[in-house]
Parts: structure tokens; sequence; C-alpha cells
């Protein structure tokens, strides 16, 4: 049978993610020690999952409104305030989503036209070009270097810029390369965006993880918040990645076209979810703080381990990604991530999965013990070794 | 710094000088040097593995025995604390507060041995007024570890 007539051709032409392919190769390969994985590696708190274990057990078993329960709402409103110095009303400007991911999809579909650009700074997450081409939009690509420490900065920004330019992608933390943005990489930029009216769509999922300093949101800067779509969720910072807990913050003028794809498509997030997000955010800080100074360790073990084994490796200060540079043997990032696959049985992903740009790196994860790490760490070692012999 | 030391140590006690230093981008000497001196001064005591018993053939009870005691002209309850811990199969002694004056934990290969144990080593004591011996029946969790099956990396790859 000819399926293709049955199916749509913007759909059809989206490119599967090298991401999953990568994934998909592995998961058929055993004895494997994998630095691949992209969540944490600890439980959700007890006292979370026990909130929406409760919630169940309270027949709490309905659909919420729309944009999700208010105490949830009135409590990330107070979150970001505490946290962000970024001021959203519970009521109008946010919405509780299905994860990050729902939040990102949601705000692409409520301001894309076709033939509308949106820039995509590079490396990257997956999901953002495809979400923009099946709305008939098109993703621009800003190659970001280790030179500038995988930032955004105006030199890169400004030929990019048309009079097709919508918007453009803000990732930081960013994963897969660890970067962050600090006040004054933003404030560098901010001008810009607000001269040529750009809007952003800022991901913020990994904000709780930053080392050393905390993170600053571009909505937070003056004259942004009105051109920002903010993005984050529970996945990273509580370990709550199964629940698919995220949240969109925006305007009420671009909320309301939200809303109503959010309504329609998805209902609301599903409420035990919500009700263990009520108390992650509210009794949930020390958690995150014990995590995080736990995957500071991991960071800077990692760091070091792999500078001392001759991977150049350009200091993360976000997420919990590091970007070593593999690009010195002489092979692409692919191979080398193949060869150290079957020859060490170590995964790690190489960098073109996430973008074109991303060649001669590969992406590790340290969202493991360091007692898992040492092994990984000891046969890349060798491994590297025999690359240089 | 010293303090994120002592956690890291108190939740792997295998780990190395030089995983250490490199958790903490600090020089592996300095690292040594620290853990020395905590060594000296008593602040690390030792270092043990966590065995779960139950999965070997091995027969082993565990009891919990309360003691109420007579405290010592001077000594308090020192004393009777020093005489009761310097048995090896006293794992653990501690004075509460509360209705009982000392927490005993004993551990030995079989009930019948830690049963005779309070019988002839502890009851008879003259500062020992009573004993309430508890046996334990199942550890779920101790010293922060959860007595089960080992973890598997459930984690799906997804981004």
């Amino acid at each position: 049978m000819d399926y293709n007539k049955f199916l749509s051709d913007k759909v059809r032409t989206i490119k599967p993610s090298g991401i999953r392919k990568f994934f998909d190769m592995l998961s058929t390969m055993k004895d494997v020690i994998s630095l691949t994985v992209g969540q944490p590696d600890f439980p959700t708190p007890y006292h979370i999952s026990n909130a929406a274990v409760e919630s169940i057990t309270k027949n709490k078993t309905y659909y919420t409104s729309n944009s999700g329960l208010i105490e949830l709402r009135e409590g990330i409103s107070d979150y970001l305030s505490r946290r962000f110095d970024l001021h959203y009303a519970a009521n109008g400007e946010i919405v509780v989503t299905v994860g990050g991911s729902e939040a990102i999809d949601m705000a692409f579909r409520a301001i894309l036209n076709p033939g509308d650009e949106v820039i995509v700074p590079e490396p990257c997450f997956v999901c953002y070009s495809p979400l923009i081409e099946v709305m008939g939009g098109v993703s621009v690509p800003l190659y970001t270097s280790v030179e500038d420490k995988f930032k955004v900065t105006p030199e890169k920004l400004l030929p990019l810029i048309t009079d097709k330019t919508k918007a453009i992608v803000l990732s930081y933390p960013s994963n897969p390369t660890g970067a962050i943005m600090t006040k004054e990489d933003l404030e560098a930029i901010a001008p810009i965006l607000i001269e040529k009216d750009i809007l952003v769509l800022s991901d913020e999922i990994y904000g709780e993880l930053t080392y050393g300093r905390d993170h600053v949101s571009i909505a937070s800067l003056d004259g942004m918040r009105d051109r920002t779509v903010m993005v984050s969720g529970f996945s990273k910072a509580y370990a709550m990645t199964g629940w698919r807990l995220g949240y969109v913050c925006a305007p009420k003028e671009i909320m309301d076209q939200i809303l109503k794809l959010h309504q329609y498509g998805i209902m609301c997030a599903s409420t035990a979810s919500q009700f263990a997000g009520v108390e992650a955010i509210t009794n949930g800080d020390e958690d995150v703080k014990y995590m995080k100074e736990k995957y500071d360790r991991r960071r800077q073990y990692v760091v070091t381990r792999l500078n001392e084994m001759g991977l150049e490796c350009f200091e993360p200060e976000g997420a919990f990604y590091v970007f070593p540079r593999i690009d010195s043997f002489g092979i692409s990032s692919e191979e080398f991530c193949q060869k150290l696959l079957d020859e060490k049985r170590v995964a790690i992903v190489p960098g073109d999965a996430f973008g074109t740009g991303s060649e001669g790196f590969a992406r590790i994860s340290y969202a493991y013990s360091i007692e898992h790490l040492t092994i990984a760490l000891d046969r890349m070692e060798e491994f590297v070794k025999d690359l240089k012999k | 710094m010293d303090r994120k030391l002592l956690e890291i140590l108190e939740g792997d006690g295998r780990l190395s000088t030089k995983q250490i230093a490199m958790m903490l981008s600090k020089e592996e000497g300095d690292i040594k040097k620290i853990i020395d001196e905590y060594e000296k001064n008593g602040v690390i005591l030792g270092y043990k593995a966590i065995v779960d018993w139950d999965k070997t053939d091995r027969e082993y009870a565990t009891a919990l025995i309360e003691l109420k005691v007579t405290p010592q002209y001077n000594r308090g309850f020192d004393a009777i604390a020093e005489r009761i811990y310097n048995y090896p199969e006293v794992q653990s002694v501690y004075l509460m507060s509360g209705s009982y004056d000392l927490c005993v934990i004993l551990e030995g290969k079989t009930i019948r041995e830690v049963a005779l144990f309070v019988a002839q080593r502890l009851a008879p004591l003259e500062a020992v007024q009573s004993t309430a011996t508890h046996f334990v029946l199942r550890k779920y969790k101790d010293k922060g570890v959860i007595y089960g099956p080992a973890n598997f990396d459930e984690r799906g790859n997804c981004n």
C-alpha cells in the first residue's frame, strides 16, 4: 500500500533525530558502559513522589484547569520571582505543560507563520528545528564556537538577521555543551533583539544546574520580558523526567494563543504529576542543592580526567554534560564514538547528533556515580592512548 | 572544602585521593595531607563495607538491647558503657534520653548466641538494672543504604 498519500508531506520531510539512531543502535548492544543518558541518576525526592501518591489515594484524579492547578501556578510564580527575578502572573501568564518539550512545541505553533525564520544556535538539543519546520518556519543555524564558549555573540547574531527573522532560540545552560550565558553575555545581545524586534524562546530547563554562579534569564533584562517566551520544567532540577511536567511563561497576548493549543491538544498535564510539582516547587530547594553539589563534584572530576588524557575540554558551567573536542585524531566524531564503542564498550554521543556545526565534538553525560564515571573514563583513556599511537 | 571532603568520603570511602582531588579540583598531595590529619585526630575513624549478610549463607542475627543502668559515682555512664563496648560482638553503644539509658546493638552468628551474650555478659553486670532485647527481623535500610536487590540503571536514552 502506498502510505505516502495518507501522510503529511511536512512531517514526512522531517529528519528523524540523529541521536535516536545512535540510541537505537546502542540498545541492541550488551555490556556497554554508557555515558549517554541525559537525565538525572537520582530518584525523585521521596516527599515529592509521596505528594503524588497521596493525591491519587485521595481521589484527586480529575482534570485540572487547562492552565494547571492554581496552587502549582502560584508556586511557579513565587519560585521564578525568588530564584530568577522573573515576574509572571499565576493567572494568564503561566501554563503547566507536559514537560518542557510540549511547551517548546506549543510556543512555536503559537508564533510561527510559513516562511518565518528562527535563529537556532548550534550545537543544541535536537527538537527545535523539526518543530519549527513542521510549522513551515525556517530554522537558521547560528554556529557557536568553542572559542566563544558556545555562546551567542552579537558578531554571530547580526549577520543572520533578515526581515523574515521572527525569533531566536536561547537554550542555556546548554545541552549538549554545558555552556551558559552570563548576564553580560545576554546584555550584549538584548539591544539587538529589541532593535530588530525579535522574539526569544528561552529554554531554561537546566536553569537550576549552574556551577559557580546563578543562572540569569534573558527575560529578567530590561525590555526583554515582553518579547520572551520562557520555557522550563521539573525534569532536571528535581529529577522528575518521567513525570513529564514543565511550564511556559509568556506575556498574556502570546499565552492566550498557547493556551488554545494546549487546551485542544493536551487538556492539562497529568494531575498526579502536578501535585508532585506543587511539593517540589514549595519544599524542594534543599533537594536541588544536594543534587547540584553532587553534579558539581562529578563535573570537576570528568573535566580534569578528560584534560589529563589529552581531550581538550572547555569547562562547562551548567547542565550535566561535557563536550570535549575529539577532532585531533583525524576521524569524524561518529567514527570516534563508534570505535570507542566497538573497542572499549563505552558509549558517548557523537557531536553531529546536535547539528552540523557540532562535528569534531562528543557529548559525555556525568549524570552517573563517580564509580561508573571512573570505569568509563579509564577505558576512554586507554582508547585515546591507542589512537595516538 | 573540608566539609565537602568529609561528605564525599562518608558517601563512598573507597574513593582514591586522586579521584577526590579531581572532584574538588585540588592537588592530590593536599587531599592526602588533610585525610591523614583527619585519620590522626580521629575525625575519620575508619572505612567499612556495608554487607547484606542475608544475601549470603551466613546466619547473622542482629539485636537491639535496651539497658537501664545505674550510673557510677564520678564517671556517670562512661564506665559501664566502656565495659560493654569492649566486647567485639557489640556493634554500637549509644547513651539515650528517654525511658532507658544505653542502647546496645549486637551482631552475632545466631539468635542463640546473642541471647547467651545478654544472659551471661550483660545481665549479670552490677550496674545493669534491666535489659530488654529486641531481635531485628529484617533490615530494610542501614547507614543510608537500602537493603534489597542491586540497582540497575533503568533510565532510557531519550535526549
